[in-house]
């Protein structure tokens, strides 16, 4: 899960990173009120989980809380790259000497953690990894020993901070380090991380995320899910443990295992080419699915207006081809009349014949076995485009 | 021959009395694979019956090993106590150790994957995969037993259910051992690794990779083709259509140096001479063309 910069902020403070005062408003009015309380200058800051919100018009300086008010009625609503902006983070404003950076992610690559930490900070900093990589530090970390202060000195230096400094900066690593590691974090950045110009190390701006696997020692962090901007089928998915994603098709998607279902919507969009049709949703019911799984998936997909045709893709692994075959009979005989969209399946594998036969004796009208991958993504694609 | 496991193999199950590890044990055994016990702490001493076979329970890893030899091991404990499983494990220096469990956290994943490589006695294959399967000799893991025989295509896929398909693509064929290394962030072996152990195979004759959008891997285990790969491989890429996940901050593409999407994949691997399947169906042609060939 990925946070908001206000949660990041918070985060960072329950952890004593040391962070400028921050509030969230969600109109205008809690904006100038958060302002106000905060007294003096304040930066509004649209809440979006995308980069380049500033080029975009979606941070702004506020001369006043009378300012916030006028400032964030403008960044409230705004469209930043597809995403609304429904939250503005009220910041207290800091005279900026120096910007630095710092992270801490996961490396798929190195199968460790690394930390980077360059004095050389700000939005350019992809730049500066690009054209300057000696002012980025770069150092990857045992999970099993983490970070000394000794090693934590050693980055910083290596990040080339002005010596000044740079026990502060360490400071904060090691403090970023411990949060990471409480918080099951897999991405934990400070960009920028500043000096002030009365000399105090501040981070200004953060981006977490945390990983969802660990979910079970952090029931507190149910409470970071942002429920408002998730889509109300997804959200009735989740309820049913179903990983599922909204797309902007129409050709409804069920299949078992995320590479399975991957390829079935590459499969689908190439089929759907002649007609003008893409997949509507991503759904995996998993490896070994029940037929309740799949009765509780077809009638998500089936509760998606968009959607005007089913492919219902399975291999049989685990899962049999009989439990799925159930599954589907079961599914359509629990919405009755509000099925009324045809849906295609290609059942192979784990005892097929007598999924097959399952699926023929019901003879449900709306029903249309395959027994191909691509045969199957083509009849669904041409009845979607009727 | 085959890569990682053959007839050889003495396989001890962790968490075998579970309802996951007792279902798949008798999947197991049935293949053929020689499971020689299980592993649950607290219920060491006691014995379970399946399929027809009693299997004694150990309190611990090192336990299993003193009393039955076993040389490799599969896991099926539950998220919350797979990295102390995987642990023990690894401390009882056992030289295999498949992971099946989905839904670890990746910072217990680091922990038991850098204990394993400062040990250097265990291959770890997983976590969040389906495991491996050398048709005819042993089958560790879930991967069906009935879909196809041995033969001389050698497969590594991160995706379990892609695995089974291009199995059943080509299950005229046959293989001489699947690989699924499954697709979480941190993995123990890598494609890179399966195509090393395929490429050194006598009985490999040509190599099909799976892969999927996200990460670099694919990219790196085409450099390794490059440099290393001798035997025809085709390559199947999922993901092509799926839409842009959303990164955050700017350290992942530092990082990567990689937009991890499909077509980067095929790309990279194309260079590296890898034919390229747009669909399975195709993937299984091309490799059907090369042994044709």
């Amino acid at each position: 899960m990925d946070l908001f910069e206000y949660q990041a902020r918070d985060l960072f403070e329950a952890h004593n990173i040391p962070v400028l005062a921050g509030a969230v408003a969600l109109t205008a009015d809690e904006a100038e009120r958060a302002a106000a309380t905060m007294g003096g200058k304040v930066v509004v800051k649209a809440q979006v989980k995308v980069g380049g919100r500033g080029k975009a018009g979606g941070v702004k300086l506020a001369v006043d809380a009378a300012d916030a008010r006028v400032k964030a009625e403008a960044i409230l609503g705004m469209d930043i790259k597809g995403h609304t902006v429904h939250k503005v983070m009220i910041a207290q404003a800091a005279p900026i000497a120096e910007e630095y950076y710092m992270a801490i992610l996961l490396d798929r690559a190195n199968r460790n953690f690394l930390v980077m930490a360059s004095v050389a900070g700000g939005m350019e900093i992809e730049e500066v990894a690009h054209t300057q990589p000696e002012k980025l530090a770069r150092v990857g970390i045992d999970p099993n020993s983490g970070i000394s202060r000794e090693k934590a000195l050693e980055i910083v230096k290596a990040g080339q901070f002005p010596e000044g400094v740079v026990s502060d900066v360490a400071d904060v690593l090691l403090k970023l380090w411990a949060a990471f590691v409480a918080e099951d974090a897999t991405l934990m950045e400070i960009n920028p991380l500043v000096k002030t110009e009365d000399g105090r190390i501040i981070a200004l701006d953060g981006k977490v995320t945390l990983d969802d696997n660990a979910d079970f020692r952090h029931p507190e962090h149910e409470a970071l899910i942002d429920h408002a901007s998730t889509n109300p089928l997804e959200a009735a998915a989740k309820a049913k443990n179903l990983n599922y994603v909204k797309l902007d098709g129409e050709v409804g998607i069920i299949g078992n295992g995320a590479g399975l279902v991957m390829s079935t919507l590459d499969v689908v969009a190439y089929a759907g080419e002649k007609y003008g049709v893409k997949p509507a949703n991503f759904l995996d019911i998993g490896g070994g699915a029940s037929a309740e799984v799949m009765a509780d998936g077809l009638s998500i997909i089936l509760g998606d207006t968009d959607v005007r045709s089913v492919f219902v893709n399975v291999f049989g692994g685990i899962t049999s081809c009989d439990a799925v075959a159930n599954g589907i009979v079961k599914a359509l005989e629990m919405l009755g009349d509000k099925a009324t969209k045809p849906i295609v399946v290609r059942l192979d594998g784990n005892n097929v014949l007598e999924g097959r036969r399952i699926l023929n004796e019901a003879a449900h009208p709306l029903v249309h076995q395959l027994d191909t991958m691509d045969g199957a993504a083509a009849k669904a694609a041409e009845l979607a485009a009727k | 021959m085959a890569i990682f496991i053959n007839k050889e193999s003495k396989v001890i199950v962790q968490g075998m009395t579970g309802s996951e590890g007792t279902k798949h044990t008798g999947r197991m055994l049935k293949y053929g694979t020689n499971i020689v016990g299980g592993v649950t702490p607290g219920k060491g001493g006691q014995s379970v019956e399946i399929e027809g076979k009693t299997l004694p329970v150990f309190n611990s890893v090192a336990e299993a090993v003193a009393a039955t030899g076993a040389n490799a091991s599969v896991v099926f404990v539950p998220p919350k106590f797979a990295k102390a499983a995987v642990m023990d494990a690894i401390d009882a220096a056992l030289p295999l150790v498949v992971v099946i469990t989905e839904g670890i956290p990746v910072h217990d994943a680091a922990i038991f994957y850098a204990h394993a490589e400062s040990k250097g006695t265990t291959r770890l294959i997983g976590p969040n995969c389906p495991g491996l399967i050398s048709p005819g000799l042993s089958n560790i893991g879930i991967i069906p037993g009935d879909i196809t025989g041995p033969g001389r295509i050698g497969l590594v896929s991160k995706s379990g259910t892609l695995t089974y398909q291009m199995m059943y693509e080509l299950r005229d064929i046959g293989f001489s051992t699947a690989v699924g290394i499954g697709g979480d962030p941190i993995i123990g072996t890598t494609h890179i690794d399966c195509l090393r152990a395929f490429q050194d195979d006598p009985d490999t004759d040509a190599i099909v990779i799976i892969g999927e959008i996200g990460g670099d891997a694919e990219e790196r285990a085409a450099a390794f083709i490059s440099s290393y790969v001798t035997k025809p491989v085709v390559g199947y890429v999922a993901g092509f259509t799926a839409p842009e996940g959303k990164t955050m901050g700017h350290a992942g593409a530092i990082v990567s140096g990689s937009s991890g999407t499909a077509e980067a994949k095929k790309v990279a691997l194309e260079a590296a001479g890898v034919k390229v399947g747009k669909t399975p169906s195709e993937t299984a042609a091309l490799m059907r063309a090369i042994l044709n060939g």
